[in-house]
């Protein structure tokens, strides 16, 4: 049971996603336009946002960056497979995951679950870790570096947790898709590598190479090591 | 096996051109000396002839001669040869008186000549060669007088003979002349012969290479028109034949980008309201138990053909995007045997009715999603049209561009039939005409070709000599993207 904003142009779509998801229990607001989506934003308070990429008037892309200067609500976008380049504008500018069009309500919802599951197991640790500038707090779910709270969408805190759990341990993307964000079929590598570019943008320092999240020519990616 | 190589174009006019020159030469040369020989000697000849005539009729003669008086008479003529000095032999009956030492008739005057002059009166002559192989003339001529107007022998016969040598000079200077001339003319006869080569040549040679670019596909190829003559007008037709074939291809090019757009179109504009549909068949299908019978019955035909009707508008957009060149290859480094573990494991197909045969420990550069769609593809139709158990064979091969990735996927069904096995990746084939609908879009194969062409392999099905059908995939094992 969660509050899912969806912001849809298409009505068929909208009325049907909308009534398959109330059916399982989940409070839903609909949007026909990105602008009505971002004004029902503060109003709705909604734990997660299903956006279509092809809007008319601003695209989703732009509400995508829109929500983003604000919040750290998950992003779900609803893409036609095709739309290649949009997918990945559309991952850069923050958005959590996609589903691909037309989906069962079944898919939507798992996709829903998947994002929102809580976080990582807090099982033994307690207090924060500490991986040089960054400190970790699993069971707070907060990420800051020097001090500062460094503010992560789900999916980057997601991963961020999963890579620093076994330090220096090598994960292929395919590896991270299941674990991170439960995609039980061949999904898109892309979404890893759009996501670890904007980890990396938060928690790296600009000037050298990367130092926390370290790519492995041929294998995948790592957490330092240190 | 043709032991002579074709003769190419300027070979054969420059040839053309030399033979031409050589007969000219040769014909100009034969003639010029034949008539120069014959004016030269005919010259000689006459000059000789009618000196010795001149001579023999200043002689007064007394008849009978006596060797005295013959042996005068030669003296007097020996001494006046023309053109040329001569030796003058007498020849009166029995009696002989020459200006060479010896009085005998030499070996020049022939026999034939001897009977020459007596049906002569006036004279005849011959050219001979002596013992040295040196020309000389032979004249021969019977004194006569006149009496009454008629004209009667003396009975004396005078023959001189002269050497030619200095016409035979001259005519051998012509002939050398007329050999030395021709050798530079044949070698001067080159140059034309080589600009005409070239003036054919090089025409015919655009032409060819324009050809050659048209065939290429490069149908905007057109030749430089020069000059007005039969090349040119070929050039001419070639640019008109090459624009009318630009033209209609870019026509049936339109056509078919028409028909490609209008197939994409039609799939998106089904996309949005299937998505729509598509999202609310599980409320159809989880309240279809409180209807009434038919109403359930209804309900639950409408959702499960929306769910295929959206597997075949995916299919056709897939296919849409391949033929529009758009489909875009994200090639990921992966363990092989895990990706062939997940695409068999998500499908439930990790049981006893798949088995595989992979290198442990293999990794291959590919796009994930296109691989499980290509495996899924070939494993789905091998269990549904071919039979468990189905055989995953893996193995690696080196190729000429480098490492290859073969994969074969072996049913253990009846083998595809010999009219349908060139058919089997076409967009929605059936292989049993009366077939209804199967399972699948129809598709499935041709967008399982797409995808292996896409990471730059080939797939390719046969029949196992032990009977089952076998589908090979065989791509690059790093694909470049």
């Amino acid at each position: 049971m969660s509050r899912v904003l969806l912001i849809e142009d298409d009505p068929s779509i909208r009325e049907g996603v909308g009534l398959g998801l109330r059916r399982r229990g989940h409070e839903v607001c609909a949007a026909e336009t990105g602008e009505a989506g971002l004004a029902l934003m503060a109003g709705f308070h909604p734990e997660l946002v299903l956006l279509d990429l092809m809007l008319p008037g601003i695209n989703g892309v732009q509400v995508c960056r829109r929500i983003r200067e604000t919040s750290e609500v998950p992003i779900i976008m609803l893409t036609a497979r095709g739309d290649d380049v949009d997918i990945v504008v559309g991952l850069e500018a923050g958005a959590d995951d996609y589903i691909v069009k037309p989906a069962r309500t079944e898919v939507i919802e798992a996709r829903v679950r998947a994002v929102l599951r809580r976080l990582g197991d807090t099982v033994g640790r307690p207090e924060a870790e500490q991986h040089g500038e960054l400190a970790i707090d699993r069971a707070g779910l907060t990420v800051a570096k020097n001090g500062e709270r460094v503010p992560l969408a789900p999916s980057e805190l997601k991963l961020l947790l999963h890579l620093c759990a076994t330090p220096a341990q090598v994960f292929s993307r395919q590896q991270l898709l299941e674990y991170v964000w439960e995609h039980s079929y061949h999904a898109d590598a892309r979404l890893v590598d759009a996501c670890v570019r904007r980890l990396r943008n938060k928690i790296e320092n600009p000037d050298g190479s990367p130092r926390y999240i370290q790519t492995v020519r041929g294998f995948g990616y790592r957490f330092g090591p240190l | 096996m043709r032991n002579l190589a074709p003769l190419g174009l300027r070979t054969r006019l420059i040839a053309a051109f030399l033979l031409v020159a050589a007969i000219s030469a040769v014909g100009t040369a034969a003639l010029t000396y034949q008539q120069a020989r014959t004016a030269i000697l005919k010259q000689s000849q006459d000059t000789a002839v009618s000196t010795l005539r001149d001579q023999l009729e200043n002689q007064s003669l007394v008849l009978p001669l006596d060797q005295q008086q013959v042996q005068r008479v030669v003296n007097e003529i020996g001494k006046r040869g023309k053109p040329h000095p001569w030796s003058v032999f007498a020849e009166y009956g029995t009696l002989r008186a020459s200006t060479a030492g010896a009085p005998d008739l030499p070996p020049a005057v022939t026999t034939s000549l001897r009977t020459r002059i007596t049906a002569h009166p006036h004279g005849a002559f011959q050219r001979v060669e002596d013992a040295r192989g040196e020309p000389q003339l032979a004249i021969g001529m019977p004194a006569v007088f006149g009496r009454d107007g008629q004209r009667e022998a003396t009975g004396l016969v005078l023959y001189a003979v002269m050497p030619l040598l200095t016409e035979q000079q001259t005519v051998d200077a012509m002939v050398q002349a007329a050999r030395q001339g021709a050798v530079p003319g044949l070698a001067i006869a080159v140059i034309p012969a080589l600009l005409a080569a070239r003036s054919v040549q090089r025409p015919v040679r655009d032409m060819r290479r324009a050809a050659e670019r048209l065939g290429r596909g490069r149908l905007d190829t057109r030749i430089e028109v020069r000059g007005a003559d039969e090349l040119a007008g070929l050039a001419r037709t070639f640019n008109e034949t090459a624009g009318a074939l630009e033209e209609s291809v870019a026509e049936l090019r339109e056509a078919e980008t028409r028909a490609r757009r209008f197939a994409s179109d039609v799939s998106h504009e089904l996309r949005t309201p299937l998505a729509g549909m598509l999202a609310v068949t599980e409320v159809l299908d989880e309240d279809a138990d409180q209807l009434d019978p038919d109403t359930a019955k209804a309900l639950r035909l409408i959702s499960a053909e929306t769910g295929k009707l959206a597997v075949l508008v995916e299919d056709l957009m897939e296919i849409s995007r391949f033929d529009a060149r758009a489909a875009e290859l994200h090639p990921d480094d992966v363990d092989l045997a895990e990706a062939v573990g997940k695409t068999l494991e998500r499908r439930h197909w990790d049981d006893d009715r798949v088995t595989t045969d992979l290198p442990p420990g293999l990794r291959a550069r590919l796009d994930p999603r296109r691989f499980d769609v290509v495996l899924a593809n070939l494993v789905g139709n091998a269990l549904r049209h071919g039979g468990a158990p189905v055989r995953i064979h893996v193995r690696t091969a080196s190729g000429p561009a480098g490492e290859r990735l073969l994969l074969e996927v072996a049913d253990s069904g009846a083998g595809i039939a010999e009219e349908v096995l060139p058919h089997v990746f076409d967009r929605f084939f059936k292989a049993d005409a009366a077939r209804t609908r199967s399972a699948g879009s129809g598709l499935g194969l041709a967008i399982t070709l797409e995808n292996v062409r896409l990471h730059g392999g080939t797939l390719s099905a046969a029949n196992a000599p032990g009977g089952g059908a076998v589908f090979t995939v065989d791509m690059p094992l790093e694909v470049t993207a």
